[in-house]
């Protein structure tokens, strides 16, 4: 059972995303390990990429990771913390762990924030078609952990 | 170097990294079950303990009154299982679900009792999971509290079993999520300001603090789903019936607690 996440892995290593999965999303190409052209080639606000990180029904990273915005109580801690998160990773790097985490590690628990919504399973009604984030969310998020050196 | 010896060795590379990550994770194992009541906190835990201060004691009581009314026939449940539903074995109670050779399928304790109810009582149907439904499950499992949960996993219930195991361990939803994922992995981490449990069933139907009433399996599976923002499934319904079968079996030889408080 092991080695089936593993094979996928290896086949979405790489993996060119198709182009028409709806008008609003946008191709991305994984290299490795990164996605280094922002999404729809947008650029990114890292004042609304701290607020989409604790908000709720948006990124909320908080539910999983302790972060350093200390004036929102209860941090998760199933994730590693986020603070010096810039210095860990590239641009490329944060944004793939954005997108979909498990072309990484098959087995993680965080969700894919832009991962193709054709390749989802019984999703709820209000939310079929749709990416948790926003392309433009993503690059906000992206440009704000940036800032976490 | 070419690109594609290049692209081999990050593949290589990718594989590796994945098979370690997968041997570093904390996996929960079977052998060491453990109840919801061990991650609640100190006062959840006394209000659990004492009847008089426990809510989901209502629940019972007022699952106690239905059972002894009678039905559209004249007979109620106390007609056959005794005033106060002695004439029933705990022991059969925490065996639930259990296979009914006439269905061919398992049935849960509430199925059970609905059954009873039109069967024996002559009594419209109930909605699973509604209120009075809930209540007289309350009622009949809380006469096995103090038992050891049960379930039969191999010989007719192997494939329900096993339906449940797939179930339980297949990503849902828009958020992409198992149940696996968080109640193998990570008992006793936060999620924002929430401890996760081992998922374990042994004190439901449980009163939760969360939405203050008494509150069934299946309805606490679909508040896990919305989580996910997966689609919800009615209560009752075969996949959930399987999911029980497994869920209630992770938790073989976990004492029934019924009602439970939990979060």
């Amino acid at each position: 059972m092991k080695k089936i996440p593993c094979i996928a892995a290896v086949l979405c290593f790489a993996w060119t995303m198709p182009a028409a999965a709806g008008d609003t999303y946008c191709e991305w190409t994984a290299d490795n390990l990164a996605i280094n052209e922002p999404l729809c080639g947008l650029a990114g606000d890292p004042a609304r990429g701290r607020v989409l990180a604790y908000e709720r029904k948006k990124g909320n990273c908080l539910a999983c990771h302790t972060m350093p915005i200390p004036e929102e109580q209860f941090h998760g801690n199933i994730g590693p913390n986020l603070a010096g998160v810039g210095s860990r990773y590239s641009a490329g790097q944060l944004r793939l762990r954005l997108v979909d985490m498990k072309l990484i590690n098959p087995m993680t628990l965080m969700p894919g924030f832009y991962k193709n919504p054709q390749d989802l399973h019984r999703v709820m009604a209000n939310f079929q078609g749709k990416t948790p984030l926003s392309a433009q969310e993503i690059e906000d998020v992206v440009v704000y952990l940036e800032t976490l050196k | 170097m070419n690109g594609g010896n290049m692209k081999t060795r990050i593949r290589q590379s990718v594989v590796v990294m994945t098979c370690a990550s997968l041997l570093a994770l904390p996996v929960w194992s079977n052998a060491d079950p453990k109840s919801g009541y061990e991650y609640l906190q100190q006062d959840s835990k006394d209000m659990q303990d004492d009847d008089f201060m426990n809510p989901g004691m209502a629940a019972v009581e007022a699952g106690a009154a239905l059972f002894a009314k009678p039905g559209k026939n004249g007979k109620s449940c106390a007609s056959c299982h005794g005033d106060s539903g002695e004439k029933m074995d705990p022991a059969s109670i925490a065996k639930y679900p259990v296979f009914d050779k006439k269905l061919g399928k398992p049935v849960t304790l509430q199925q059970r009792i609905h059954m009873c109810s039109t069967g024996q009582l002559g009594n419209a149907p109930m909605e699973y999971d509604s209120k009075h439904a809930l209540e007289l499950e309350a009622f009949v499992r809380n006469l096995a509290r103090g038992e050891k949960v049960n379930v039969q996993t191999g010989g007719d219930m192997k494939p329900y079993w096993e339906k449940g195991k797939q179930i339980y361990h297949t990503r849902a939803g828009q958020l992409d999520m198992s149940c696996n994922l968080c109640h193998d992995n990570y008992p006793g981490m936060k999620i924002r300001a929430n401890t996760l449990s081992q998922g374990q069933s042994n004190g439901y139907p449980a009163y939760r603090l969360k939405n203050g009433k008494i509150n069934g399996l299946h309805s606490r599976f679909n508040g896990c789903f919305k989580q996910f923002r997966a689609e919800k499934l009615p209560p009752g319904n075969d996949d959930y019936v399987a999911l029980e079968v497994y869920v209630n079996s992770r938790g073989n030889g976990l004492i029934i607690e019924t009602p439970g408080i939990r979060f």
